[in-house]
């Protein structure tokens, strides 16, 4: 380790977020209703919801939002006029995030900070912010981040990395932009038995996670799949909301549409779903995915086969999401234990 | 045991070929859930199942089967519901067979789960007790308290009409008045109601769970997603949320069975149901009509007549 492990005691870390506001941005999960919360921008530390397990919607939400206003435009004295929309002005620290959401992120570098195309909008908020990850102590059932590379303490991608030791935290600066957050005296050295606990508690969540999801070699078993008699089945109790979609922290599709009234608007881009019938529809009137069945291959095919085809990697870190909203209970780990067997079960 | 007798009639259904395929419930993947399945040979029929988490209405599968000759396991309103489509020519009546159960009502798993410390890892029901466990272990609750508030209203548990019945029927009487959700919002200021809604609305992803999960929403092309007239904006502002939301639950008006699927399907957990309980309320004070119950019955709103009764319309 780059840095020695710090530990903050928990009566301290509302003064440690009224420094950090002094600052920078912050955001954090915030709670809108008795269980559900969202990451947004905090005005008041006591806003913060560090019980929410996992937010409802991911934390690309900070780097991708939803919805974004790309430029403006207006027509003044007969001439258009273009104008940048909203950009970053302060940094800013995200505060809260699992390493699975974290994981995802550095899913989106992939897409959006890619060797062709730089996307400029994703590139200033990714540059502009220290995220501030959370171990994971309690995994649920729905968690199999293990078996998709990550791990409830994993640290990949983190600046700064928290553990809740009950009446403290164990803080790992991982870089230096992490590092650089913690100079201030409230931060002290951790003893050796705080260093002991965390690592107790890293191994408990571990053994809590489901590292048994067959991953290996799916790429290739979906190649043999994409004609097969299998997608007629699997697809049948999918509903085609954009549940599973919307709150998938690697889920990226977007639209991008011109909203403008008289003679000023906005060009916005909005997060889409394959999942929906309108994604594919071409102009003709020709939908390329016409039922159910090729949208749902589509929504497996592209984290299993064509992001790993593309980019080495499946785009999926386990977070459980999709299988937790999902109003029908479509579960994503049955999909992918059939697919390797090449049938869908009969007693999912 | 319901159950029993539900896979035995959908095997005498299936080997007598008098459906193509029954749509169920199976064992959900997790905890509190059940899941729908699709059941086509006698031997897949092992694989229903029933309990308090067939929170579904499956009536709005029809829509993807309307090709062929279906079973399908129906509560009281998702029964109404099949009566209601037909109404409107989603299929032939004589294509359905309903298998209809007369609900026990069904357990709010959003409500369970908050109830609870730690993630629930076991969910058993014995008659009205509810046991879970979770963290601290086993914890025993009472049923009623857990129940979707308009299961607790609910009048129509039997299907109302013709259906091959499995189970006893209940007796109907409601936990609560009918519609509890909109006499709460009721009794609010123009002010307050407008600011409960706005509060609501404001977390909508728009991921149309709400409308997918309703088998009354089945236009080939939703008013949200039309470019051409475009009515609606994309993105997320509150006034687009907003009227999303006012135009989803009218176009429901005369049609919701108040089975409630849609503030089910939501992620978000926005309240959804206390603006189409008000306009059931309106629809069954205003032209005495109840969503489903009587297959004869139009849908207020599809029908005029020139000598139209209601004193208002005139």
């Amino acid at each position: 380790m780059k840095f020695e492990p710090l530990k903050l005691n928990k009566n301290e870390f509302q003064s440690f977020l009224k420094e950090l506001a002094k600052d920078h941005d912050l955001f954090a999960p915030v709670r809108l209703a008795e269980g559900v919360s969202v990451y947004r921008r905090i005005d008041s530390t006591d806003e913060i919801d560090l019980d929410a397990f996992n937010p409802q919607k991911p934390l690309k939400e900070l780097f991708f939002p939803q919805s974004e206003a790309m430029l403006r435009f207006e027509k003044v004295e007969n001439r258009h006029r273009v104008t940048s929309a909203d950009q970053i002005k302060k940094p800013r620290v995200v505060l809260g995030a699992r390493a699975c959401d974290i994981q995802a992120v550095s899913i989106l570098d992939d897409v959006f900070l890619g060797k062709e195309y730089t996307d400029v909008y994703f590139l200033k908020k990714r540059q502009s912010t220290t995220l501030i990850a959370f171990a994971c102590n309690s995994p649920l059932s729905t968690c199999f981040c293990a078996s998709t590379g990550g791990g409830p303490f994993d640290r990949k991608g983190s600046d700064l990395f928290f553990i809740d030791l009950g009446e403290s935290y164990l803080v790992e600066p991982l870089t230096d932009k992490g590092k650089a957050l913690t100079q201030s005296t409230l931060f002290v050295k951790a003893s050796q038995h705080d260093i002991a606990f965390a690592s107790e508690l890293e191994k408990k969540a571990v053994q809590k996670t489901d590292a048994s999801l067959p991953m290996e070699g799916i790429e290739k078993k979906l190649d043999q799949l994409m004609e097969s008699r299998f997608w007629d089945r699997v697809h049948e109790k999918c509903i085609g909301c954009g549940v599973c979609t919307f709150l998938c922290p690697t889920c990226h599709c977007f639209d991008i549409v011109d909203e403008a009234v008289n003679e000023q608007g906005q060009r916005v881009r909005n997060w889409d779903t394959c999942l929906s019938s309108l994604y594919s529809l071409e102009t003709s009137g020709h939908n390329p995915r016409p039922s159910g069945r090729e949208r749902t291959r589509q929504r497996v095919m592209h984290k299993f086969n064509y992001f790993p085809k593309n980019f080495k990697k499946i785009a999926c870190v386990g977070c459980g999401r999709c299988i937790i909203y999902c109003p029908v209970n479509f579960d994503i780990r049955q999909v992918i234990q059939d697919a390797q067997k090449g049938e869908v079960s009969k007693n999912p | 045991m319901v159950q029993k007798k539900l896979r035995e009639k959908a095997k005498e259904l299936l080997s007598k070929k008098e459906v193509d395929l029954i749509i169920g419930f199976g064992e959900g993947s997790q905890p509190l859930r059940a899941t729908p399945v699709f059941v086509r040979t006698p031997e897949e029929a092992d694989r229903l199942v029933w309990n308090s988490f067939c929170e579904n209405n499956l009536a709005t599968y029809l829509h993807k089967f309307n090709r062929f000759k279906v079973g399908i396991v129906v509560k009281g309103c998702d029964a109404r519901s099949v009566t209601a489509l037909a109404l409107e020519k989603r299929f032939k009546p004589e294509q359905i067979v309903l298998i209809g159960i007369p609900c026990q009502r069904m357990i709010d798993r959003k409500k369970l789960k908050k109830a609870v410390k730690g993630e629930i890892v076991k969910v058993r029901e014995e008659g009205d007790k509810i046991i879970v466990s979770a963290e601290d272990g086993e914890v025993v609750l009472r049923r009623d308290d857990f129940l979707y508030p308009l299961c607790k209203a609910c009048t129509h548990r039997n299907p109302v009409q013709e259906t091959l019945l499995v189970g006893d029927r209940v007796e109907e009487a409601a936990l609560t008045g009918p519609n509890p959700e909109a006499r709460e919002f009721e009794k609010k200021s123009p002010e307050e109601r407008w600011a409960f809604f706005e509060k609501e609305t404001d977390r909508c992803i728009r991921c149309y769970a709400c409308r997918e999960a309703c088998p009354m929403c089945y236009c080939t092309e939703c008013f949200v997603d039309s470019s051409n007239p475009k009515w609606i904006e994309k993105s997320l502002s509150p006034s687009d949320l907003q009227f999303y939301h006012i135009v989803r639950a009218y176009h429901q008006t005369g049609r919701c069975t108040n089975c409630g699927a849609c503030e089910r399907a939501c992620p978000m957990d926005i309240r959804l149901t206390y603006l189409t309980q008000k306009l059931n309320q309106e629809v069954e004070e205003l032209f005495q009509f109840e969503t489903g119950v009587d297959p004869g019955a139009l849908p207020p709103l599809s029908t005029y007549k020139a000598d139209d009764p209601q004193e208002f319309i005139k």
